[in-house]
């Protein structure tokens, strides 16, 4: 039986992970190394406006003196910032102005991904701006968009072309001095993606980014900025995946949404970089800021992700809740596997008169992985009838993992209501053969239970997205209960 | 007529304790039996060695099931061969619905027969038939596996997947336990239902009185490890007067 297990084990952990190829590609790299010369470097290689050069420079001076946050339940490797590479970009790339000007090789790899960059190929009408290392190498619809006048471009192009829009709103959400992480990437971003949606205007399809690392001995630095003006809406969507390496790479993200008066942004993420092979070897270090801020009255932000990747995940995508009536939501799922951690939640700021929040994190542990789910829910002095609710549930598969819930709850006011429920349950062997005994594999009983459990967090998300999710957590968990 | 099930001098061990001490039994189709026994004589251990719940180590002898050896199945292999096993204690898997569940048992079943996996409307078409073939709530079909049903609720709701999924050999391990007089109607109802000529089941039971409903063929009588005695239908009613002490008694040359 012992045996039996490890075979399973062994046979599906090596090749699990589908997009871990690599792309032959003629990149234009900057050796590795940082200092202020590559901060500048970076800026020149975009031809940046003045400004934008002095942000990244108070962002790295600002970074020199920060230390590496300690707080989180990870252990994280010593991260030598000397030995990576800050800049890697597809040589024949010139900007994204038409398909025919895509590398094919590029093309491919993103066909490859199950992400065409050809618009009349794309049956499902979601616009794409496609992250490769540095660079965004094509975002699609623009034209469509433009026409509803929403703006969908890279975040090179916006700098470029709204330079007032960027100057008032980038660092609004998540200042250069925020953290460790967001500093860093203030200082030496090197693309992203970049919406605007005008006053009233509901995007009429899904936009999405979608984010590859191809070159080796890179970190991938990106930024995402959103603005819903007033009664806007978009439903957003962002995707990751990186070659299978032995060396550990760094990602580390801003993304930063802007909602007015009632307008609504829905942002939904499947988080799937390489999470290293079944002995912890490999895999992507990915500390992300994200937050939004609600800023009129019944604005609404909801983030939905599904975290399957990664080696270690560090991330917390939140909300202030300025507006009064403004709502926040946050639905999780997060996997970790083998030697993977993640320690990852939310913040919901209670500013506003009537906000209210929802909290629901579904964490499944398995191998000899470490899960933890952090999140603060504060509420203001002023924020009269502020309401939270928050389910945490942890799912354990195996008696070698473990999960672990840090709430933090800051109340000041006393006539709001915070619930707080919190689950911790197993996948048993009595389960497993019990479905198997009805006919259903180990591997598909796992892939029904845990989705079964999931299921709350998975409704939300676009429809698309829900089934390739649901795929990606039975993949995840393969061999992790015999 | 056929052989269906065929254990011969099946030994096994749990932790270097012999539970079954040879056990020998023929079970071919169209035939019900009946398998008595007080506590700790090993009937679960025998269901469980035959649905492939590796309980116990099996130290010796064979199962042969429809001329295959059993051994060479892994359960989920068993169940699409068409054994199936009503359980004791079943299991609750909650955010798992019984339509999910039901449709992935179903499906797997079906792909072993190499047939398409149903329709969404012929799949719920068979869920209503079976449901009123066992008398089942229709609620029940929309909640998690077994989550928060009763003690009769479950033990139907195995009739009903028996129901569902057409088992050539079903083995009902104390299906009766737990149960009050309408319940065990409606559960052996259900059996007697889902009786054909080419199929079999086995009983394992305590008592005698779900065997007022379920006719047996055959009833075996197990005791610490060995069937010790085998009739017909008569058997269990001589074993209900006159209690376990009476085989205890034969069984040690009393």
């Amino acid at each position: 039986m012992k045996k039996e297990q490890d075979k399973i084990l062994s046979e599906v952990t090596g090749t699990d992970y589908k997009y871990g190829f690599y792309t032959e590609i003629d990149t234009d790299t900057f050796p590795p190394g940082l200092n202020e010369d590559v901060v500048r470097a970076i800026s020149a290689k975009k031809n940046e406006p003045e400004f934008m050069l002095e942000f990244r420079l108070k962002a790295y001076r600002h970074w020199l003196k920060m230390k590496m946050p300690d707080w989180a339940h990870l252990k994280i490797p010593e991260i030598n910032f000397q030995d990576i590479s800050y800049y890697s970009a597809p040589k024949s790339q010139k900007g994204p102005e038409s398909l025919d000007d895509v590398d094919p090789e590029l093309k491919k790899t993103f066909d490859k991904l199950g992400i065409s960059l050809d618009e009349q190929k794309r049956l499902t009408g979601v616009a794409v701006d496609a992250v490769i290392d540095s660079v965004s190498v094509k975002t699609t619809f623009q034209e469509t968009l433009a026409e509803h006048g929403i703006i969908f471009c890279s975040m090179s192009e916006a700098i470029m072309e709204h330079p007032d829009l960027i100057k008032k709103y980038m660092g609004s959400v998540v200042p250069y001095t925020d953290n460790y992480f967001a500093s860093l990437n203030s200082a030496i971003f090197s693309d992203g993606s970049f919406c605007y949606l005008p006053k009233g205007v509901k995007a009429p399809m899904e936009l999405s980014t979608y984010f590859r690392i191809n070159a080796a001995n890179t970190g991938q630095f990106e930024r995402t900025l959103i603005i819903a003006e007033e009664g806007s809406y978009v439903s957003y969507l962002e995707g990751c995946t990186a070659p299978m390496r032995d060396e550990n790479q760094l990602h580390a993200a801003v993304v930063e949404i802007i909602v007015e008066k009632d307008a609504y942004v829905k942002y939904s993420t499947v988080q799937n970089w390489y999470p290293g092979d079944m002995n912890g070897k490999g895999g992507i270090f990915n500390f992300v800021t994200k937050r939004g801020i609600c800023r009129g009255e019944r604005s609404k932000i909801s983030w939905t992700q599904v975290e399957t990747g990664s080696a270690i995940t560090w991330k917390y995508p939140s909300c202030i809740l300025k507006g009064n009536n403004s709502v926040g939501e946050f639905n999780s799922v997060a996997v970790t596997n083998n030697y993977q951690q993640a320690d990852t939640g939310t913040k919901m700021i209670h500013i506003g008169k009537n906000t209210k929040s929802t909290i629901i994190s579904k964490g499944i542990s398995a191998g000899f992985s470490n899960n933890s789910y952090r999140g603060l829910v504060k509420v203001v002095k002023n924020a009269e009838n502020a309401r939270n609710f928050s389910q945490c549930d942890s799912l354990l598969l195996g008696d070698k993992c473990g999960a672990h819930t840090f709430p933090y709850i800051e109340v000041d006011n006393a006539n709001s209501i915070v619930e707080h429920e919190a689950t911790t349950s197993k996948i048993g062997e009595d389960q497993i053969f019990y479905c198997n005994q009805r006919g259903i594999s180990t591997e598909d009983a796992i892939g029904l239970i845990v989705n079964g459990y999931a299921k709350e967090v998975l409704n939300k998300l676009p429809m698309e997205f829900a089934v390739e999710a649901q795929k990606l957590l039975q993949i995840s968990l393969e061999g992790s209960v015999g | 007529m056929k052989s269906m099930l065929s254990i011969k001098d099946l030994r096994a061990s749990i932790e270097d304790k012999e539970i079954l001490k040879g056990i020998t039994l023929e079970v071919n189709e169209g035939e019900v039996h009946a398998i008595m026994g007080p506590n700790g004589s090993g009937k679960s251990t025998l269901a469980s060695l035959v649905a492939g719940k590796e309980l116990a180590d099996v130290t010796g002898g064979s199962i042969t099931y429809l001329g295959k050896n059993l051994f060479d199945l892994n359960p989920e292999e068993r169940s699409k061969a068409g054994i199936f096993l009503g359980f004791q204690y079943p299991i609750e898997i909650p955010g798992v619905t019984m339509v999910n569940f039901l449709k992935a048992a179903l499906n797997e079943h079906r792909k072993h027969k190499g047939l398409e996996p149903l329709s969404a409307k012929d799949f719920l078409k068979l869920l209503r038939e079976k449901k009123d073939l066992v008398e089942i709530d229709s609620k029940l079909t929309n909640r998690s596996v077994n989550a928060g049903f009763s003690g009769g609720e479950k033990k139907k709701n195995e009739i009903f997947q028996m129901a569902m999924l057409e088992p050539k050999l079903a083995i009902l391990d104390e299906t009766d336990s737990g149960l009050d007089i309408d319940a065990l109607k409606i559960v052996a109802n259900g059996v007697n239902k889902l009786k054909r000529k080419d199929n079999a089941t086995i009983v394992i039971t305590h008592y005698q009185r779900l065997l007022d409903y379920i006719i047996p063929d055959y009833v075996h009588v197990l005791f610490d490890g060995r069937i010790v005695k085998s009739g017909g239908k008569e058997l269990a009613l001589e074993l209900e007067k006159k209690g376990y002490e009476w085989i205890k008694n034969q069984v040690n040359g009393n």
